[in-house]
């Protein structure tokens, strides 16, 4: 599956830039992250500052980042460039900043990932490895997410959300489209990955 | 079954806080400092003792692990690294101790920490757990605050820094070297072995990499000792584990169990059985995706721990219990794997990265039936030369699903392929 080409930039989507440099308050996390790592291994920091700056782009890397992350870290350019295409959580092409990626490896396959992406393509208007109309949503499959017990699972922004169905992704989706903030987790309404029947273990302790 | 009091992870589904508090309310950070003055020597003898075998998968004896770090110090920085990169398919165990039972690990860490003399933890979180890292963080300031890691950690004279650290959505980084190369700012592209991490490892210092499981049920072995750990499960196969149970079962979850339950007992007793009754079972991956398939046949008797599933040709793994019901289309299910370590594969290798995609496309012309008798042995042979001609294990992982497939249903791929040359000649 090789994603179709972005849509250019529109409506939400953070344009192309020539320079990019941290806010201030960026700039300051940025030190805070380097100084956990050793004098002289700094390149250690690569990851976080690369989520900082995709952070602060809303949601994807121009290449000006990625030079500016090099040059922060006294790091060869093509190193960032080679880092940062090898991590899936990186975008290094124009992407809306609401991402919303379903898992759809084994285990949620299983459980229907199929109707929870049906769900995602009809809410959104897009189709997988696209930016939706209004420039919100970038929609992609993701490989397992490590929930499986609470399969399937899909991943918007920093949370998850669990025991998804066509009609419980629609539900989150459409809230999150008019502004809302759904709740994340188990979208069943069970406590983490305890069993869906009532817990078998752990029965006896105060 | 499992007896409650003797279950290491109590807040397994985050009934209480995850806090400091609590935690020391459920045994946590519990007389650790007596612990670590009884010194090295004794803290990897007991490991060594209660039998524990890491939890990441390949089931390696921690306390012999850790038995490879230098003795002396050189005066030079050495390494523990909790591998948290959890994202085997059908694995979920890390995510539940991150978010619910941080201080676990961290009380594990200074444990592990003292008996290897290490100076440094880096904790490599999946990029994914977004709220797993920020409770997790959250956590290692609290202990800080109360000088349990850091200088001096819990009144002991013994330092330790511990740091958080993210990564950016990769499979490869929990392969232990490759979450070294991460870790140090590059690609994560597994090293060639020796030299081994415990020798040259993080940075060029020894190191080792242990699975968040693994370090987060020391505290408890140490305070219940060795023997109470042995003498759970059967020997070389000791103590309790996490499940985490998905796919087709009425409920799904993951669940603490002595090691060496038997397949069937931990599905009926935990997971409400499969969906449709034991007779509608196909298959059960039991290890993680990394693992050959068992049919029903097999799942009838098995045991749950290292040794019983490697005699039947298959692996404990994660114990990532991954069950699928007779409505499967298994084909298709092993082909999603095949595509997973196509996009995992690093890159490295040839016989993974040409090889991983070649099953793939493969799998899922045979999943229609498009192909011929022949090119099942063909599926094979190939699969024969991925497997252990990589650098690392990704390689075999991405091998053994298809060997099960072929393995155990053969008859379904040769059905495929004959029904489509009959209706193609009607």
């Amino acid at each position: 599956m090789s994603p179709k080409e972005p849509r250019k930039p529109h409506g939400a989507i953070a344009p192309d830039v020539e320079r990019f440099a941290f806010t201030p308050e960026n700039l300051e996390k940025a030190k805070a992250v380097i100084a956990r790592y050793p004098e002289g291994r700094q390149a250690s920091a690569v990851l976080p500052l690369l989520h900082l700056a995709q952070d602060q782009h809303g949601g994807w890397l121009p290449q000006a980042a990625l030079d500016y992350v090099a040059e922060l870290l006294s790091m060869p350019r093509i190193k960032v460039y080679e880092v940062a295409s090898f991590y899936d959580m990186f975008h290094l092409e124009p992407t809306a900043p609401i991402k919303v990626r379903v898992c759809t490896t084994t285990p949620c396959w299983l459980c229907g990932a199929e109707e929870v992406l049906k769900a995602c393509r009809e809410v959104l208007g897009c189709e997988v490895g696209e930016n939706s109309p209004d420039g919100r949503f970038f929609l992609r499959e993701f490989e397992c997410l490590g929930a499986c017990a609470n399969a399937p699972v899909m991943w918007i922004g920093e949370d998850y959300f669990e025991d998804l169905d066509y009609e419980r992704t629609k539900a989150v989706l459409e809230a999150i489209k008019r502004g809302e903030r759904p709740k994340p987790g188990p979208q069943s309404g069970r406590r983490g990955s305890m069993p869906a029947g009532g817990k078998t273990t752990l029965l006896d302790l105060d | 079954m499992l007896k409650d009091r003797d279950r290491i992870f109590t807040n397994l589904y985050g009934e209480q806080d995850w806090r400091l508090d609590a935690a020391r309310r459920r045994g946590d950070w519990d007389g650790t400092k007596d612990l670590i003055l009884k010194g090295r020597e004794w803290l990897v003898q007991q490991i060594k003792d209660s039998g524990l075998r890491g939890r990441g998968g390949a089931g390696f004896p921690t306390g012999l692990k850790w038995s490879f770090m230098p003795k002396k110090a050189d005066g030079g920085p050495v390494y523990l690294v909790v591998n948290a990169d959890e994202s085997e398919p059908g694995t979920c165990k890390d995510r539940e101790i991150l978010r619910h039972e941080p201080h676990k690990l961290l009380e594990g860490i200074v444990l592990a920490g003292a008996a290897m003399g290490c100076t440094h933890c880096y904790i490599y979180v999946r990029g994914e757990f977004v709220r797993e890292a920020q409770v997790l963080e959250a956590a290692v300031a609290e202990a800080y605050e109360a000088g349990l890691l850091g200088k001096n950690a819990c009144g002991s004279g013994y330092d330790i820094e511990v740091v958080v650290h993210r990564g950016a959505g990769a499979y490869i980084c929990g392969e232990e070297t490759g979450l070294l190369e991460s870790l140090e700012g590059k690609k994560g592209q597994p090293r060639l072995k020796p030299p081994f991490p415990a020798a040259v490892g993080l940075y060029g210092r020894p190191t080792t990499v242990n699975n968040v499981e693994t370090i987060a049920v020391v505290p408890t072995i140490l305070r219940r000792g060795a023997g109470w750990f042995a003498g759970l499960g059967r020997p070389n196969n000791t103590g309790t584990k996490i499940f985490c149970i998905s796919g087709h079962v009425n409920h799904p979850c993951t669940v603490e169990e002595e090691m060496g339950i038997p397949l069937k007992e931990l599905l009926e007793r935990h997971a409400g059985g499969v969906r449709g009754g034991w007779d509608n079972l196909l298959a059960v991956i039991p290890g993680g995706s990394s693992v050959p398939l068992i049919p029903k046949a097999v799942c009838e008797t098995v045991l749950m721990d290292f040794d019983s599933l490697r005699e039947v040709q298959s692996g404990l793994g994660t114990a990532g219990v991954i069950v699928m019901d007779r409505s499967t289309d298994i084909v298709r299910a092993i082909a999603r794997l095949s595509k997973f370590y196509m996009h995992e594969s690093c890159g490295q290798c040839t016989p993974c990265r040409e090889g991983t995609g070649w099953l793939w496309r493969m799998l899922e012309r045979l999943a229609e039936g498009r192909g011929e008798i022949e090119e099942i042995d063909l599926l094979w042979d190939v699969s024969k030369q991925i497997e252990g001609h990589t650098i690392c294990a990704l390689g075999d992982a991405a091998a053994w699903p298809v060997q099960g497939l072929i393995r155990h249903f053969r008859d379904e791929l040769e059905r495929r392929i004959l029904e489509r040359k009959m209706r193609r000649a009607a």
